[in-house]
């Protein structure tokens, strides 16, 4: 549609009292571009996460959000084009599993809801739970749940933080397939996470964050998996 | 539009398609939004009944309290009732107020309520409708429970209340969804939301109280008029002033 | 230097006002000299409301301008009206104990201010209370401080009917009836108080600055620091 890119950082920096989280960050996501962001912790990455998301204000610096700039009542806007899966749980637990995916998608103002519902509960495997209360769930299928909740509305840039957490063998390859057709070949995304193998099959790009600072910032080709532990900003 | 859909069934060629509209970018407008926050908290409410039943026992605890502190007989129900309504009330009113936005707050489905296609003030006003609905809930079992404790018949009286508990209860709520939405971003919140919460209710405190023992007494309402009209003012002033200010109770 | 200004200039205005309240001022009628608290009383009152309405103004700019300038402003400003406040719910009951033989009447105006007093301790509290992140701090009190600026004039008016004055019955004037010659040491007393407000609220201003100013090394040596570690 437009040749905007999906997200641009210029100068970024966001400080929490005394403490630079994301220190002066220059990043510019293309469509289809898939990045995997890696930093120690506290190197910045969730920081970066909610200022992508536009849920931080930047302390200074300009974000622009597909091609627009991100403040004030255009968020509003920008808002529902983005996937955020935080680290956190945004479930609600007395909800049944069905309900918390109705409840995102009328907060979205989703047509066909139940249509959609239905099939990322089957996407997720959960149709079976579709009527248990979240909060009944385990760790790793909430953290399915949690998936499928950020992609109902067909987002167009993707924001994860660590979203392989809690999750076993089976639940990293449906959640990778989700993400791969979510993604398709244009979709953005922004993958933060420790867990490199599960990470490496989906991601275009890689983005090593120190002390709120690009270190690294390069395509995958010519890298191997088992490159990444030793990259500068990451190797102890 | 973009070609991404192509290789995926019809249904999600429409769907991405109308993610890109830039229509239905613009949002899902303020009404939607208010009705969606209060339906998921009514529905939560509903699903988990013991919470719930713990506010109504606390609010009947207060009242308890009050009568034997008091000692009252039928006739001072009409001088100091009032007060005991709505203290229990009011009181109820914060740990409803502090429960629904601490649960936004923990883990961070605050986030998830703000990534929303809305505006903030959409929160805002889905907050004070669930929370006046869970109030009103309380005030309808409290209400002929108080008249029972001492001794008052049921009557006319009671209908003659609900716009004068309806129109406080609305300013109460105002301003707390206000204050707890700040409150519980804060440390010890719990403790703060009363503090703050309490004096700035001084108008509604005072209006509700006069009114319900005007209604109490059986006198006709050109006696406590100019109280409906102070709690009547103070809800505009406060939900207006609300809608303004809530942006940045929630903007990092 | 210019700045001290208005200290120096309270510093003798002060001194002046005591002259004017009990020496200079004819003694009242029938409450005889503990009337004379009159003069420290309302002008503290003065005092107090124009610290929650400078605040509250303060605050509203902060939240448009996101200037912590503004904000370490409306804090002095805040700080401010707790005191006056404060001096004018001693004084009150210290007048009214005499007078009218109690300390506490519950009359409107020092009723009201004892619940403006309450709003902004509470709003002190937040500030006292809220996490590392002072923006959020600034953000949240700001609020507080808006909501309990405008509160005041329906407090008021709440209590004013509780009290049993119904509307449009009496209209209570401020200095109603006063002898020119007590007016005149009111006015003087006011602009003593007004002076003591300027130089307290310069200084609270020059030390909030200052504050900030080692928040902002402390930034940069937080940064070097870092920098420094990361890119060895």
């Amino acid at each position: 549609m437009t040749g905007a890119p999906r997200f641009e950082a210029r100068s970024l920096s966001r400080r929490f009292g005394s403490v630079p989280a994301v220190d002066r960050v220059d990043l510019t996501l293309g469509r289809g571009e898939r990045v995997l962001l890696l930093g120690r912790n506290g190197a910045g990455k969730t920081t970066l996460l909610r200022l992508a998301a536009t849920l931080l204000r930047p302390t200074s610096g300009t974000l622009r959000v597909f091609g627009i700039e991100a403040r004030g009542d255009e968020r509003a806007a920008l808002r529902g084009r983005i996937g955020y899966l935080p680290h956190g749980r945004l479930l609600y637990d007395d909800l049944t599993v069905a309900e918390n995916l109705r409840f995102h998608a009328r907060l979205h103002g989703l047509s066909g809801a139940a249509a959609r519902v239905a099939r990322a509960l089957d996407e997720t495997g959960l149709t079976g739970r579709a009527d248990d209360a979240a909060g009944t769930l385990s760790r790793g299928l909430q953290q399915r749940l949690s998936a499928a909740r950020a992609f109902l509305h067909r987002p167009d840039l993707l924001l994860l933080d660590e979203p392989f957490t809690g999750l076993d063998r089976p639940g990293v390859q449906r959640l990778q397939a989700m993400l791969a057709d979510r993604l398709g070949h244009d979709g953005a995304c922004l993958l933060a996470t420790h867990d490199f193998a599960s990470a490496w099959p989906l991601v275009t790009r890689v983005i090593v964050l120190a002390a709120g600072r690009v270190a690294i910032d390069r395509p995958i080709a010519g890298l191997a998996e088992a490159d990444l532990p030793g990259l500068p900003g990451l190797a102890s | 539009m973009s070609g991404a859909g192509a290789t995926r069934e019809t249904g999600a060629v429409h769907d991405a398609a109308a993610a890109r509209d830039p229509r239905t970018a613009r949002g899902i407008g303020m009404l939607r939004g208010a009705l969606a926050v209060a339906g998921k908290d009514l529905r939560a409410e509903l699903r988990s009944p013991a919470q719930a039943a713990s506010l109504f026992v606390f609010a009947l605890l207060v009242v308890v309290v009050f009568h034997f502190a008091f000692d009252l007989t039928a006739a001072e129900f009409t001088t100091l009732g009032p007060g005991i309504l709505w203290a229990a009330i009011l009181f109820t009113g914060v740990l409803a107020l502090d429960r629904g936005f601490r649960v936004e707050r923990e883990g961070g489905r605050l986030d998830g309520l703000r990534l929303a296609p809305m505006a903030p003030s959409a929160l805002y006003f889905g907050k004070v409708v669930s929370v006046c609905t869970v109030m009103a809930a309380v005030e309808l079992v409290l209400v002929p429970l108080a008249a029972v404790l001492f001794n008052q018949p049921f009557g006319g009286w009671m209908a003659r209340l609900a716009p004068i508990l309806l129109l406080n209860t609305i300013g109460f709520a105002a301003v707390g969804c206000l204050f707890a939405c700040i409150t519980t971003q804060t440390r010890h919140g719990d403790l703060l939301l009363p503090v703050l919460l309490f004096p700035a209710s001084v108008p509604i405190a005072l209006a509700a109280v006069r009114a319900t023992g005007h209604v109490l007494a059986g006198r006709p309402l050109d006696r406590f008029a100019h109280w409906i009209a102070l709690s009547g003012a103070y809800d505009l002033i406060f939900l207006a002033a609300a809608v303004l200010l809530f942006d940045h109770a929630l903007d990092d | 230097m210019l700045q001290r200004l208005p200290l120096a200039l309270a510093a003798i205005a002060l001194p002046l006002a005591l002259r004017q309240a009990f020496l200079v001022a004819p003694a009242e009628q029938k409450m005889g000299v503990v009337q004379r608290i009159f003069y420290f009383h309302v002008p503290s009152a003065m005092m107090a409301f124009l610290g929650v309405g400078l605040c509250a103004v303060l605050s509203a700019l902060y939240l448009w301008r996101r200037d912590r300038r503004l904000d370490v402003a409306a804090e002095a400003a805040a700080e401010l009206g707790v005191l006056f406040c404060t001096i004018v719910l001693i004084t009150g009951p210290l007048w009214a104990r005499p007078v009218w033989g109690v300390y506490w009447t519950g009359e409107v105006r020092l009723t009201s201010t004892l619940i403006l007093w309450l709003l902004f301790v509470g709003y002190l509290l937040l500030r006292g209370q809220a996490g590392a992140d002072r923006d959020a701090t600034a953000r949240f009190a700001a609020i507080v401080a808006i909501v309990g600026a405008l509160d005041v004039p329906i407090i008021y008016k709440s209590v004013e009917w509780w009290r049993g004055l119904h509307p449009k019955v009496l209209k209570v004037s401020g200095g109603g009836g006063l002898d020119p010659a007590m007016g005149r040491s009111l006015l003087v007393c006011s602009l003593a108080f007004l002076l003591l407000f300027a130089a307290l609220f310069l200084e609270r201003l020059r030390l909030g600055r200052l504050a900030l100013e080692v928040s902002a090394l402390e930034d940069r040596a937080a940064r070097i620091e870092e920098g420094g570690g990361a890119h060895a």
